[in-house]
């Protein structure tokens, strides 16, 4: 038989259904957000895991210049590697016949017969290359998308100086490039730039590479010691021109996975317990309200010998019943949407397959959250029953005191009416509801803007890197290092208006047993287009002499300003540099150094080359370059940066605006939990002194004013606290986020906090309305027969 | 002859319906003129209430017709009754119904910043005889002290109507003499037409009508030659 005590819980429960339906739905968001981002966060492992195993991903790369096959079998012969592959890997500009600008592409032989070693490609569609057929090749997917193309398209390439026209056999995706973007890039550009795939002998004749190869991918042992491995390729490879092996972690594509995998987990430890806090204080007011209704029974049920810890129990699984409501939905919500969000990064990274991730035990961990939560707001309201003792409880309480507060004693309350001065003293005669409220509404605010921001933080980064440091409309990169007459050139080339040098060499940076791979880049003093900016985006004079050094770095490498440092060029000339670091400045992202481009040219013993150049031009004249670009064998590639930048634009703004959406849903689902509670227990409070108003003479619309005016004075009080909370947590996760190659800066607009501080009046406002129905069945008559 | 401020025919309501429906009012009919000091007697369940919360438009008739003045209050909408209480009718009920938040001083301003010619808060409280308690919360109040505060803010807007129910019903007999005081001093100075409920009889000599009722309808109606003063009753 049922006991009689859980025959009260249930009808209790149904009576309450649409404030535990509140607290459940703010429970269910935390259970449901934890359930999302764990799994998509394991998912992400355990795809990219299988990926890579499946399909070969190697464990070491390096580049050289040119080396013999034949070295390969004394690669092989290093203890702990299990694996080889070794191949051509060059640039391309692409000329595609309906886009005026070109485009550039990273070409990778695959052996003559067969798949690669390591890397292996999942064909999406389409046959191997044929390697008597000389132009066949494989593109991956996102280009291939990006484009339309479909096997049995062609477009045409310049390579090794020389126009082709290749043809699509097939589409495919690589462990390799899960993540794709030009060298030195952060953001990916689909349509301009594109893997291709074509059999060594054709590729090897194109760039006269015949019995050579310049990039090697090597498979090891578990077990075995990576970096004796990385070693002793590097001193074989050295006479080729080797650039130094590099791991996984250096490998872009992997270790842009690895950041947003930091995001993800950042954001794990962030969003859930805002959710089951503001749950458990849910609890906390619905229950102790409850309880003080239920005075008189409690009473009784101790006078009749009931135990103080069954009835306190009773209570408690009261709370319990809320929070496996809320379990069951966020539950769904879970397993939903986490399917949902795995399959949206599923596609943003490029993954042939997705295993996702749905393990019973975060399933069990999420309910064990919310519970607990839900007991620990249920435990402060229950203490109270504990204490009561029978003969008191069944005395009716003593009837609710008030004082005067700061406005009386300042006599400043007969300014106001007499709304906002019940509404004054209520809050201050129930402070710790009012505070507890107030903070609930505050930490919706903040979730908002922890969750929007990051959308500021890249736009200021592209404001940064797109309008302040490189203004460029494109750069070219040169095949040959260009002399100062070839600079000449490029500024003759057709619509060019200015036009900057740049010299880029890879390079290894050593203080003593610290040692990392960058970038040093050349430019010049005074330089328009593409200058070094600090954390203020204002340009960084470089230095006369010496190194220009990123804080991050200085911090790797344990430098401080004016140390002497060994630079290792990895551009394959084996030269060794003493340089020293003579400033030490901020930036956004990247490890890369930076010099005075004539003070590096010095340092190299060289007169005044450089690499290629930044321009401007008349965009009037934009075809007539481009068509140049594509022709001219001595471009090895151009960035088209605008362009690049709309496409960046595009790819974020998707994704963020789904981020909006979703934080906009679970911040109004917290301010509905929080403003609903907390106005039904008003009204249950206040109902008969409502109904005498209505009595009076007071019209609906005047009683729900009354009743409204302390939610909107504490929401009014909440939405700055919560722009603080936005704020602090921005930075948490700013700085969670923050990764060697990237930092992300807090940067917050205005129009962020505004639309934060909008979205929650909103969501308070349209809460309060629903309440404010009940008004209307206030019963009048009823009301006035019972004492309190 | 004064005016008839109350007058209804055949008045009539029924709660619930078939089997478990309870007539409260059975078709009433009576007349009482402005400025008349009336009580209604019955023991519980006759229909005093019922009546007096359709005379103060807090609840709708059956059937039947029920006026105030020229005013058909049967035939009002809600709204317009949420006008008529706050233009023209004063409540005091048993219980008070102050609000605990405000001090007895705001609690008058409650009715005075709606109305439209009222008195001001601390003239209504000084003819309950309240003026050095007006800054006090509820809470600091007697019964009593509680009571005439509700009766100050019931006539503070200068109502037509007086409707008490049971105002002595909570205090004793001591401090509901100052109560009825207060309420026929009312009466007296500003012609108020006061309808007090009341099962107490011996008050009923205070007023100059005496309504019985029984099984929802009046049964008795007797008018006083001789009125008492309060101060003269006792129970």
């Amino acid at each position: 038989m049922v006991k009689p005590l859980d025959i009260k819980l249930l009808r209790d429960f149904r009576r309450l259904w649409a404030q535990a339906l509140a607290i459940a739905l703010v429970a269910a968001a935390g259970v449901g957000t934890m359930l999302v981002i764990v799994g998509t966060y394991r998912s992400l492992i355990e795809t990219r895991q299988a990926y890579y195993e499946r399909y070969d991903f190697a464990d070491i790369f390096a580049n050289s210049v040119r080396s013999p096959n034949r070295l390969l079998d004394n690669i092989l012969s290093i203890n702990g590697v299990i694996r080889a592959d070794i191949r051509i890997q060059e640039s391309a500009i692409l000329d595609i016949p309906y886009m005026s600008d070109p485009a550039s592409a990273k070409i990778i032989s695959i052996p003559d017969r067969g798949e690669p070693n390591l890397n292996r490609l999942f064909l999406v569609k389409g046959h191997l290359p044929n390697v008597e057929k000389n132009n066949e090749i494989i593109i991956s997917q996102a280009f291939a998308n990006a484009h339309y193309f479909k096997p049995g398209d062609s477009f045409f390439a310049i390579m090794g100086g020389v126009k082709r026209k290749l043809v699509i056999s097939a589409i495919a995706l690589s462990p390799e490039f899960i993540y794709t973007v030009r060298e030195g890039e952060m953001f990916p550009d689909d349509k301009r730039f594109g893997i291709i795939w074509m059999r060594y002998s054709n590729l090897a004749s194109a760039y006269n590479l015949n019995g050579a190869f310049n990039f090697i991918s090597l498979k090891t042992d578990i077990n075995s010691n990576q970096s004796e491995i990385i070693d002793k390729l590097d001193s074989l490879l050295k006479p080729y021109g080797g650039t130094g092996a590099y791991d996984r972690n250096e490998q872009s594509s992997h270790a842009y996975i690895d950041s947003e995998l930091t995001g993800l987990k950042a954001m794990s430890y962030v969003l859930p317990p805002i959710f089951l806090l503001v749950a458990a204080f849910l609890v906390n007011m619905t229950l102790a309200r409850l309880i003080a209704l239920e005075r008189e029974q409690i009473g009784l049920l101790k006078a009749i010998g009931y135990k103080s810890s069954t009835i306190a129990y009773h209570y408690m699984k009261l709370s319990l019943l809320i929070a496996s409501v809320g379990i069951i939905f966020g539950w769904i919500y879970g397993a939903l949407a986490g399917r949902g969000m795995a399959q949206i990064y599923a596609q943003f990274f490029k993954f042939p397959f997705l295993l996702f991730q749905d393990r019973a035990d975060i399933y069990a961990i999420s309910a064990f959250a919310a519970l607990i939560a839900a007991l620990f707001g249920a435990l402060q309201a229950v203490k109270t029953t504990i204490r009561l003792s029978p003969a008191i409880a069944m005395s009716p309480p003593a009837p609710p005191v008030y004082r005067q507060f700061f406005l009386d004693k300042l006599g400043l309350s007969k300014y106001f009416s007499q709304g906002i001065v019940m509404a004054t003293r209520n809050l201050t005669r129930r402070p710790i509801r009012a505070i507890l409220t107030t903070l609930g509404i505050s930490l919706a605010t903040g979730l908002l803007i922890a969750g929007i921001f990051i959308n500021d933080s890249i736009e200021y980064m592209i404001e940064a890197s797109y309008y302040r440091a490189d203004r460029q409309q494109a750069s070219i990169v040169s095949a040959k290092p260009l002399t100062p007459s070839a600079m000449q050139e490029v500024k003759r080339l057709p619509g060019v208006i200015m036009a900057e040098p740049f010299r880029i060499v890879p390079v290894k940076i050593i203080n003593g047993i610290h040692q990392k791979r960058t970038i040093l880049t050349g430019k010049p003093n005074g330089a328009d287009l593409s200058r070094v900016i600090d954390l203020d985006l204002n340009p960084i004079k470089l230095p006369q002499y010496g190194v220009a050094m990123p804080q991050m770095l200085a911090d790797i490498l344990d430098i401080k300003i004016s140390d002497y440092i060994e630079v290792e060029l990895l551009d394959g000339s084996d030269k060794k540099l003493k340089l020293q670091v003579s400033q030490i400045i901020q930036q956004f992202m990247g490890l890369g150094v930076y010099m005075e481009i004539s003070s590096l040219n010095k340092a190299l013993g060289e007169s005044s080359l450089s690499n290629g150049a930044n321009i401007s031009f008349d965009s009037n004249k934009t075809d007539e370059l481009f068509l140049i670009v594509k022709t001219t064998p001595a471009i090895a590639g151009i960035t088209l940066l605008r362009k690049s930048l709309q496409m960046l634009r595009q790819t974020f703004g998707e994704s963020i605006g789904i981020m909006r959406d979703v934080m906009v849903v679970l911040a109004t689902i917290i301010v509905f939990g929080v403003v609903y509670n907390s106005m039904r227990i008003q009204l249950s409070e206040r109902a008969r002194e409502l109904a005498s108003l209505r009595v009076l003479g007071f019209t609906k619309r005047e009683v729900s004013i009354i009743l409204l005016s302390e939610i909107f004075i504490l929401t009014m009080l909440a939405i700055p606290i919560g722009l603080l909370f936005g704020y602090s947590w921005a930075g948490l996760l700013a700085h969670e986020y923050q990764t060697e190659l990237f930092r992300m800066p807090l940067i917050i607009e205005r129009s962020t906090y505004g639309f934060s501080a909008l979205i929650v009046f909103i969501a308070m406002l349209i809460s309060a309305f629903i309440v404010q129905r009940r008004i209307s069945k206030l019963d009048l008559i009823a009301v006035l027969k019972t004492r309190d | 002859m004064n005016e008839i401020a109350f007058r209804t025919e055949k008045l009539t309501k029924i709660y619930g319906s078939g089997d478990t429906a309870v007539h409260a009012l059975r078709g009433v009919n009576l007349s009482i003129p402005s400025g008349d000091m009336a009580v209604l007697l019955g023991h519980s369940g006759s229909g005093k209430s019922t009546l007096v919360n359709i005379l103060g438009g807090l609840d709708s008739a059956t059937s039947g017709k029920a006026w105030f003045l020229d005013n058909e209050l049967t035939a009002m909408s809600e709204k317009q009754l949420t006008q008529y209480r706050r233009l023209h009718v004063g409540f005091v009920f048993q219980f008070y119904n102050l609000v605990p938040s405000l001090t007895a001083r705001e609690n008058v301003a409650l009715v005075t910043e709606i109305a439209k010619d009222p008195m001001p808060a601390e003239e209504a409280l000084e003819r309950v005889g309240l003026t050095p308690r007006m800054n006090h919360f509820p809470s600091q109040l007697s019964g009593g002290e509680q009571q005439r505060v509700a009766i100050a803010r019931a006539i503070a807007k200068r109502p037509n109507i007086l409707l008490c129910d049971e105002p002595t019903g909570a205090l004793d007999s001591e401090t509901g003499i100052t109560v009825l005081e207060a309420l026929t001093q009312i009466n007296k100075e500003l012609g108020t037409t006061t309808l007090i409920i009341t099962h107490n009889a011996d008050i009923q000599r205070i007023a100059h009508r005496v309504l019985f009722m029984a099984d929802g309808q009046i049964v008795n109606e007797t008018i006083n030659k001789k009125r008492l003063n309060p101060s003269e009753v006792s129970w």
